[in-house]
């Protein structure tokens, strides 16, 4: 309680503040608008770095620009303000607080925004499958896509050649393979994996084509039921087990004193998947003269390979503001979807280029050819493999942060010998599906868009 | 007490002065204790809008939670473990330097510093310390591999935030401590010297059932605070994990209401959780007091 108290505090002093310097701002004739973001640390900056570019490319708006100190205090955040009446004009929400957004009436949506303030953004030019994540059921984007990201393997090009292979395992079956070589070889960590339910669970159940709930993946309404623990997924998870207790792979969180990407970058463990946001920071912190690569994630054989899932965050406009804060809000967002700032995101940031025009004007431009981003483009391969199907185009289901917590929990018991893999998978879903449940029963007489 | 009683003939005045510390405990505990209450008995969308009236629903959901039941275990284990520790610690600490014991004058300033550490900086210190990996006490695991894995090992994570939460507590308890150490009449403790006890006789005799009250004050701080201000060291160490290991009552509260949104869920722990700490606190006062002699 102390501590909704403070976060709530907080949020109303400095919407209050705030509020009220874009009041005298006005007077200065430059209208003011504020946008909250969550991304920390050195991606932080460039979100404040982005700002302050737009407000140097003209004279007209000025943007106001608050880190809120994480993704998911940026929700919360703003889920206080809103209740205040307090609430900024954009926000950057992360992919899994889509639906609270969605089903929240707070938020203006995208499509009727643009039409509203003549945006000049062409829809179509996004790729399919990050535009299918924030769209809703009819194909409606209610969000602005942002900062975009998928997931893929990280492989150590040295540690593979020890064991005289020069390329990335395409299938589950030969990853093992490798990480067995690997670990004959004297690799004490082949492979790194922690218990982010994002790379490991919805990442594989998607280039698998697998559904993760029913109703597509929830999509098609909010009485959805998990689906995760029936099928591939079950099976998988058993041999990741079997391999984490055979030391072909190790758990490598914060907890342990490495993260994935830090374990990967000193060298330590020849292999992990991971978000392509990552491959810069790879690329900073590695152990110098360290050779690596990224590849597509494995699939099993047997299985046709599907697209990806994006990752990241958008950006929502809310409700409730005045008409020249949408103004200036419209020519922010109008901004940043040009093709010279899209192409701006990849080169400060391992961020996809979010739009096809960006993208090529790009590859064209030898972008993918520079020592420092080639393998980048892997993450936009594999987020376009296909089209996006009912099982592959996004996740969307109530709560789903409590979902994944749940289901990490369970894969932390399975992993630690508490219970079987299959157990733990049935009490993830289980569990996961009273989350559901009690959503649907809190947003009674709302329907998804 | 004495017959004579001080009054205040302006009654006005008296009212004003307590007027803003009254506002105070009002906007900052009773109102959102009773706005808590009320949405423990809803269903409240995130956003708000239109909420449901549920009855009971969300305390049988809380109480028909087997996983609930795990965090108040937990709660539990963490609170007396930590409270006993840093209590020991902080008495111990408190004799040495009563005794004057060579540099009292120094741990006397310093012992005091690990309170003013906020926790979430404890959590992230010992994170570092024990990490298994790369912390300092990785050396163990060269030794004895797999020992030590807060990680992955729910037992040692439990150590890990008890060890902290506790760190940060000595401190505070240590204070308490040397200032009921000495208040003890020197008399008394020298006609003990001279009667023949030796130093651990005086501690037990003299000195501890002394000190009862602020032993019996400093149970109730160390417990009630171990329920409610471990947030910050689970957090950061653990995450309430391996396994919900240390999904203590409070970060279960932090986890159901923030991270997933469902603030009438959480607001139910949180009245149960309030209840518990008052159930507790009126059990201390109603038998343990009984004990206790101020005099």
């Amino acid at each position: 309680m102390l501590s909704r108290r403070l976060i709530m505090g907080a949020a109303i002093a400095a919407s209050a503040i705030f509020g009220l310097s874009a009041a005298t701002a006005q007077a200065q004739g430059r209208q003011r608008f504020e946008y909250w973001y969550g991304l920390t640390g050195q991606l932080g900056e460039v979100m404040a770095d982005h700002c302050r570019r737009f407000n140097e490319s003209q004279t007209r708006y000025e943007a106001v620009c608050v880190g809120q100190g994480g993704y998911d205090r940026a929700e919360q955040n703003t889920i206080a303000a809103y209740r205040a009446r307090q609430h900024p004009t954009i926000v950057q929400i992360y992919d899994a607080g889509t639906v609270n957004f969605m089903l929240s009436g707070a938020t203006y949506n995208a499509v009727t925004f643009a039409r509203d303030f003549n945006m000049r953004i062409n829809w179509a030019d996004y790729f399919p499958g990050v535009a299918s994540y924030y769209a809703t059921s009819r194909g409606e984007m209610w969000s602005f896509p942002y900062n975009s990201s998928s997931a893929v393997m990280y492989w150590n090009r040295q540690a593979y050649r020890s064991i005289n292979r020069n390329e990335a395992a395409g299938s589950w079956e030969q990853l093992e393979r490798d990480l067995r070589s690997l670990k004959a070889a004297g690799h004490a960590c082949p492979m790194a994996i922690d218990f982010d339910t994002w790379q490991w669970v919805e990442q594989f159940l998607a280039v698998h084509n697998q559904p993760i709930a029913t109703r597509d993946n929830g999509y098609a309404g909010l009485n959805a039921e998990l689906s995760f623990n029936k099928g591939l997924l079950s099976t998988h998870l058993n041999n990741m087990k079997r391999w984490f207790d055979e030391g072909l792979v190790r758990i490598q969180t914060a907890q342990t004193g490495k993260t994935l990407v830090q374990a990967f970058a000193d060298g330590s463990c020849a292999v992990t998947m991971s978000s392509i946001a990552n491959h810069g920071v790879v690329g900073a912190t590695q152990t110098p003269g360290m050779e690596w690569s990224v590849a597509m994630l494995p699939v099993y054989e047997g299985y046709t390979r599907h697209n990806s899932l994006v990752g990241g965050a958008s950006l929502w406009v809310m409700q409730g503001k005045s008409r020249g804060e949408y103004e200036a809000a419209a020519a922010f967002l109008d901004w940043i979807a040009t093709p010279a700032e899209v192409q701006w995101m990849p080169t400060v940031t391992g961020y996809i280029p979010i739009t096809t025009p960006a993208f090529q004007q790009m590859t064209a431009a030898g972008f993918y050819q520079q020592p420092r981003f080639a393998g980048r483009e892997t993450s936009i391969t594999s987020l376009t493999f296909t089209p996006p199907t009912n099982n592959t185009r996004g996740i969307r289901l109530g709560n789903f942060t409590s979902i994944r917590a749940e289901l990490q929990s369970e894969l932390q018991a399975a992993f630690t010998g508490q219970k079987s893999v299959q157990q733990a998978l049935d009490d993830a879903a289980s569990r996961g599906n009273q989350i559901l449940r009690r959503f649907e029963q809190t947003m009674r007489g709302r329907e998804l868009p | 007490m004495s017959g004579k009683r001080v009054t205040f003939k302006n009654t006005w005045l008296a009212v004003l002065l307590i007027a803003p510390q009254i506002f105070l405990i009002f906007t900052f505990f009773y109102w959102p204790a009773g706005e808590a209450l009320y949405w423990a008995f809803t269903l409240e969308p995130p956003f708000g809008g239109e909420m449901q009236w549920v009855g009971w629903q969300n305390f049988i959901t809380v109480f028909e939670d087997p996983l609930y039941w795990n965090s108040v275990r937990r709660s539990l284990i963490f609170a007396l473990c930590s409270a006993s520790i840093a209590m020991g610690i902080g008495l111990l600490l408190a004799l040495f330097v009563d005794r004057e014991l060579p540099g009292y004058r120094g741990y006397r300033f310093m012992y005091f510093w690990p309170y003013a550490v906020a926790a979430p900086a404890v959590g992230l210190a010992f994170r570092f310390i024990f990490a298994p990996d790369a912390g300092f006490i990785s050396a163990i695991n060269q030794w004895f591999p797999d020992l030590w894995n807060p990680a992955l090992d729910g037992f040692d994570a439990m150590i890990l935030i008890v060890v902290a939460n506790a760190w940060s507590m000595v401190a505070y308890n240590f204070i308490f401590f040397l200032a009921g150490l000495q208040s003890i009449p020197r008399s008394l403790i020298e006609a003990g010297a001279m009667d023949g006890a030796g130093v651990l006789r005086r501690m037990r005799d003299i000195q501890l059932p002394l000190l009862a009250p602020t032993v019996f004050f400093l149970i109730i701080i160390n417990i009630t605070d171990s329920f409610v201000n471990s947030f910050g060291i689970v957090d950061i160490t653990t995450g309430g994990g391996p396994a919900r290991a240390t999904d203590l009552m409070v970060f279960k509260i932090y986890s159901d209401g923030f991270k997933g949104k469902d603030y009438s869920l959480a607001a139910a722990q949180s009245i149960v959780l309030m209840g518990l700490v008052v159930l507790l606190t009126f059990f201390q006062f109603r038998y343990v007091e009984r004990r206790v002699h101020y005099n």
